[in-house]
């Protein structure tokens, strides 16, 4: 029976089809984390700003993405919006909004927390040999906290891509509904593919996160202090 | 306005809230080569005092000039103004992302847009001075509390200012530590460096001092030498203040067994 189960792997093009899986999940979460980390920057640096109504509104949007599962995130876009506005948006382009919304809410908060933990005489320091503005930002406080965001950034980037199996409550073929789809084919001809399958997706994750996770250590260790 | 008075503040108000004035009609003039000490309790305005001359905090009335340049307006050109004074602040405040050289070279190369190749021997010299050459490729981490703060020196020495101001340098430092930096701070005063220094080491400030400025509540109390300041000061303020830095066991001299 067990070999069976492995056949399936290598039956016509299963394999191939999980690739492409797969590449639907690099692709969803490139461009979900190139979004995020653009529009995080932007917001984190607004939410170190001391107007009242900025600070409110950026933490307004902050908590409502963050208590909010992400699957109901994913409906409200995909269903949601079609029933309301009539926009038919593809699961695809849905499951990038959501992922973007909520990227940009915490990467946000990570940008805000590592700006915060520069302290103040940094920018003194940097004032009294003068060193402008901008030129302080540049030399000293960018890189500062470049150093504490990126360790932070990737763990978020893992989550990210980890979520993103979600999608396949959207109706989105990616790595887990092909998946799901190929054992299902085989369900009478090779009860047990579904081990395999789900193993071989769960390699494929991994193989995707671990030098990512992998990454954020070794910097955090080389940058550490 | 005499061209031998290198600072002066006149009638120099800071406040955050009317009510409540961190600084009240300060005047002083500071002439080339004049080693000012600023005494006070905590929380007097002294730093405070010390931020306003090189435009950290805003004023909200009086003047200062720079020689005969006023610098006290809004359109002051802070980078400028600042290259001529320079400031060393309580917290070991390195760059920690730079090498102690790259600390140093950061003024000169992009505030003074100087060349690396010809800043440089300069940067190593002075780093000689204070004892620190062969840190010079350390990062802030591996450094000493004291020895950092020998290197912030260096980094403000490096833009040739014309004035220092040390705000409490010694201050968070370990007490072993206190002397290496007072030793560099008095060795800028024999070279004839002009300098304000806001200090609680009550030795060095009068073995340093041209001048005592004692400051409280915001206010100039008393101004005099060092000799007259230590040993009677005119105030009864200051005689106050000085008072706890003495320590008296009540009965040690009637104890007779």
């Amino acid at each position: 029976m067990q070999d069976l189960g492995i056949r399936v792997l290598f039956e016509g093009n299963n394999l191939l089809r999980l690739f492409n899986g797969l590449l639907l999940v690099v692709e969803l979460s490139a461009i979900a984390v190139f979004c995020s980390i653009i529009l995080g920057i932007c917001m984190g640096a607004l939410m170190t700003l001391k107007n009242p109504l900025v600070k409110f509104l950026t933490r307004f949007y902050l908590e409502f993405i963050r208590i909010m599962p992400q699957l109901v995130l994913l409906f409200v876009v995909y269903f949601g919006l079609t029933r309301l506005f009539g926009i038919d948006l593809s699961g695809f382009t849905s499951a990038v909004i959501v992922f973007v919304l909520w990227g940009t809410a915490e990467m946000g908060d990570l940008v805000r927390s590592a700006l915060i933990s520069i302290p103040q005489h940094q920018y003194d320091s940097g004032a009294a040999i003068g060193l402008t503005k901008p030129q302080i930002f540049r030399y000293i406080i960018v890189p500062q906290t470049l150093r504490r965001l990126i360790p932070l950034a990737m763990n978020l980037t893992t989550r990210m891509i980890k979520t993103t199996s979600l999608i396949v409550l959207i109706g989105v073929v990616e790595m887990m509904k092909t998946g799901q789809q190929i054992i299902e084919a085989n369900r009478y001809t090779a009860p047990s593919a579904a081990l395999w399958i789900y193993g071989t997706i769960f390699i494929l994750y991994f193989i995707l996160c671990y030098p990512v996770s992998l990454a954020a250590q070794a910097l955090e260790e080389r940058w550490k202090n | 306005m005499a061209t031998d008075n290198l600072l002066t503040i006149e009638h120099l108000e800071k406040y955050y809230t009317t009510e409540q004035s961190v600084l009240d009609d300060i005047s002083l003039t500071v002439k080339k080569g004049e080693v000012i000490v600023i005494i006070g309790p905590s929380g007097c305005g002294k730093s405070t005092f010390l931020r306003c001359l090189n435009g950290l905090e805003p004023i909200q009335a009086g003047n200062i000039y720079l020689k005969d340049q006023l610098i006290s307006t809004k359109s002051t050109n802070w980078s400028k103004v600042r290259q001529q004074i320079g400031m060393v602040f309580q917290s070991y405040d390195l760059f920690p992302n730079m090498t102690v050289l790259e600390n140093i070279l950061l003024g000169p190369l992009k505030v003074q847009n100087k060349k690396q190749a010809d800043i440089t021997p300069t940067a190593l010299k002075l780093l000689d001075r204070v004892g620190l050459l062969h840190k010079k490729d350390a990062y802030p981490r591996q450094l000493s509390g004291g020895q950092k703060q020998r290197v912030a020196i260096v980094r403000a020495l490096i833009m040739e200012p014309e004035i220092m101001l040390f705000d409490e340098v010694t201050a968070a430092l370990d007490p072993e530590m206190v002397r290496e930096v007072l030793d560099v701070v008095l060795e800028l005063a024999d070279g004839g460096m002009t300098m304000l220094i806001v200090t609680h080491e009550m030795q060095f400030a009068r073995s340093i001092a041209d001048r005592v400025i004692f400051i409280d509540q915001g206010r100039i109390i008393e101004e005099n030498s060092p000799d007259i300041f230590f040993a009677q000061p005119s105030t009864e303020r200051a005689q106050r203040f000085l008072n706890m830095f003495n320590y008296d066991k009540k009965n040690k001299e009637t104890r007779s067994f």
